[in-house]
């Protein structure tokens, strides 16, 4: 027969194994994270060693001569996830409000459901079909009307000048964007759904339009979430692999243009690192990782800092 | 009473039905408010008595399945034509809610919000206007130096008076109130109560509200409401005092509801 304090007992050691169980989880996160940057870090010493920051600035990449630069690759990233949030999200934040205040309710569960689908679709599928359907349709109709209209223009007319190939960064980006609305637009849908109905109400009773509803009141509530979701958005843009190294063209050349094929991080690693030969391939392909990693933690350490400047403009933090 | 003895209608509703899909909340209501007077709402929870407030500012029409027949006119004009500006609509009747719901940005853009939508003033003109209804909603003394920090920062009581100076902001006629002390602490309730009885020099309000103590307090005319139908309507001294109708006698004197 158990006493009363027995089993207080038991239930104390119960308790203090729970405690130490989820401590050990959470900080084996940590240990993991270190792990990788240590292992990137080792592993990249020799091209660091070899090539300094100027591998940075230099768009050599040329195995046989031993000389590597990870300029291409970085911009490759940089611009097609650019490309990707520019369009993605206008058109998720178009979504979200059709789906959370303009939609027919019977339409609601259909649309968000195809959206969630959306986003789970492999990314190969949509490599696939970029380079299959969608580049042959952007050579043959899209691309020669931007070199008409919009190559010709001044400053910008570079970058939509070239031979319509179909492949290369801006039909990377296009389809990272379509990768990447699934994911903002129901993140933004979610957040729009909790705000509370008397909050729009009160917008709407003043006298304002739903545009302005959701800019001014919805928007700014929603910050933090709306934040989080482009973030999900540009995490996975910035790592996508095989859905980019269908279409970008995976060429080490660094042009103005953005029809030209070029490179990103992920998709020269899944591509070359079968074939890397000499510690020094291994140990750039190494560094272009560690230039990813450092890159995202980048990109959400500005968020952060966005946001909490967003929160002392309103005088949240006052 | 009838609604011909109110002398000096702001809105008079005649024959209002309201109906949620097929359920006829609001059954042939005839109505009038007077001007720069407070009338209150009172009656049972589903009484329709937020659901009649809701109409003045078409706040329904958000919902598609809810729909208005009838008439109601403001100065003569018929609200629920359907070739009436919802937004012009809005900006001569403000709204202020159950609970406080101030805008996620500063004192200043909350009140400012409303203002930019209908009128592009100077910046020394819109500070101006900010000032003047924060200091009729009895707010200016305890934010005037914090203009610049969030509207969400406040304590209850005074976001539900930075509502009302939004509301105010805009310069409407008239001004719904949908029991607006019912989340307040009672020293804010009795703020709110007396800026109320402030407020009907220059605004013409109605109340909802579930207190009626509050309705006896602060209303000139009651209005009895019970499953959609409007009981009765009177001078709240009269309604209170000497009811016409039984069902009113019984609810007020706490036998029902």
């Amino acid at each position: 027969m158990f006493t009363h304090e027995t089993r207080l007992k038991r239930q104390a050691i119960f308790d203090l194994l729970f405690r130490s169980l989820t401590r050990v989880c959470a900080f084996g996160v940590l240990a993991l994270l270190a792990a990788i940057i240590i292992s990137l870090l080792v592993g990249s010493m020799p091209a660091i060693h070899a090539f300094g920051f100027g591998f940075l600035a230099s768009s050599d990449w040329d195995p046989v001569n031993g000389r590597f630069g990870g300029l291409v690759p970085i911009i490759g990233t940089l611009v097609t996830s650019g490309i990707a949030l520019l369009i993605a999200i206008p058109v998720s934040f178009g979504i979200a409000i059709f789906l959370t205040e303009l939609s027919p309710r019977v339409l609601r569960r259909p649309l968000g459901i195809a959206i969630e689908l959306l986003a789970g679709i492999p990314s190969i599928i949509y490599g696939m079909w970029g380079l299959f359907e969608f580049a042959p349709l952007f050579a043959d109709h899209v691309e020669p009307w931007l070199n008409r209209h919009v190559g010709t223009l001044p400053y910008i007319g570079p970058l939509f000048s070239g031979p319509p190939m179909g492949i290369g960064l801006l039909t990377a980006g296009i389809i990272l964007a379509i990768m990447v609305i699934p994911f903002i637009a129901s993140v933004m849908r979610d957040v729009f759904d909790v705000v509370p109905t008397l909050l729009k109400e009160s917008a709407y009773g003043l006298g304002a339009t739903t545009w302005e509803v959701m800019w001014q009141v919805v928007l700014p509530y929603t910050k933090v979430g709306v934040a989080g979701g482009i973030m999900l958005g540009l995490g996975r843009a910035l790592g996508e692999t095989m859905a980019v190294t269908f279409v970008i063209g995976n060429a080490h050349d660094l042009s103005k243009s953005l029809l030209m094929p070029g490179n990103s991080i992920s998709s020269a690693l899944a591509n070359e690192f079968n074939e890397a030969v000499g510690d020094l391939y291994t140990s750039s392909l190494i560094e272009l990782g560690l230039i990813l990693f450092f890159i995202t933690f980048v990109v959400l350490s500005i968020a952060r800092y966005m946001l909490y400047k967003l929160g002392q403009r309103e005088g949240q933090a006052a | 009473m009838n609604i011909e003895s109110i002398t000096n209608p702001k809105i008079i509703i005649k024959d209002l039905n309201f109906y949620y899909g097929n359920f006829r909340a609001l059954k042939d209501i005839n109505l009038s408010i007077a001007e720069k007077m407070v009338t209150a709402f009172i009656g049972p929870s589903g009484c329709g008595k937020s659901t009649l407030l809701r109409t003045f500012n078409r706040m329904y029409q958000l919902y598609p399945k809810q729909k208005a027949t009838g008439e109601i006119l403001l100065d003569g004009a018929n609200i629920l034509d359907s070739k009436q500006d919802l937004n012009m609509l809005r900006a001569k009747i403000g709204m202020v809610f159950q609970k406080p719901t101030p805008f996620p940005m500063s004192i200043y853009d909350n009140i400012a919000f409303g203002v930019k939508l209908y009128e592009s003033l100077s910046k020394h003109d819109m500070e101006a206007r900010v000032e003047w209804a924060l200091r009729k909603a009895a707010l200016w003394a305890e934010v005037k130096d914090k203009l610049k920090q969030s509207g969400t920062g406040l304590s209850g009581g005074q976001q539900q008076r930075l509502c009302i100076a939004r509301a105010i902001a805009v310069k409407p006629q008239v001004l719904l109130l949908d029991e607006p002390t019912s989340a307040l602490d009672p020293i804010s309730t009795a703020h709110i109560e007396k800026l109320i009885d402030e407020l009907k020099e220059d605004f013409t309000i109605v109340i909802v509200t579930h207190n009626m103590q509050q309705a006896a307090r602060i209303s000139d005319y009651t209005a009895y409401m019970y499953l959609g139908d409007l009981i009765e309507l009177g001078e709240t001294s009269s309604v209170f005092t000497n009811p016409k109708r039984k069902e009113t006698e019984d609810y007020i004197t706490g036998r029902f509801g």
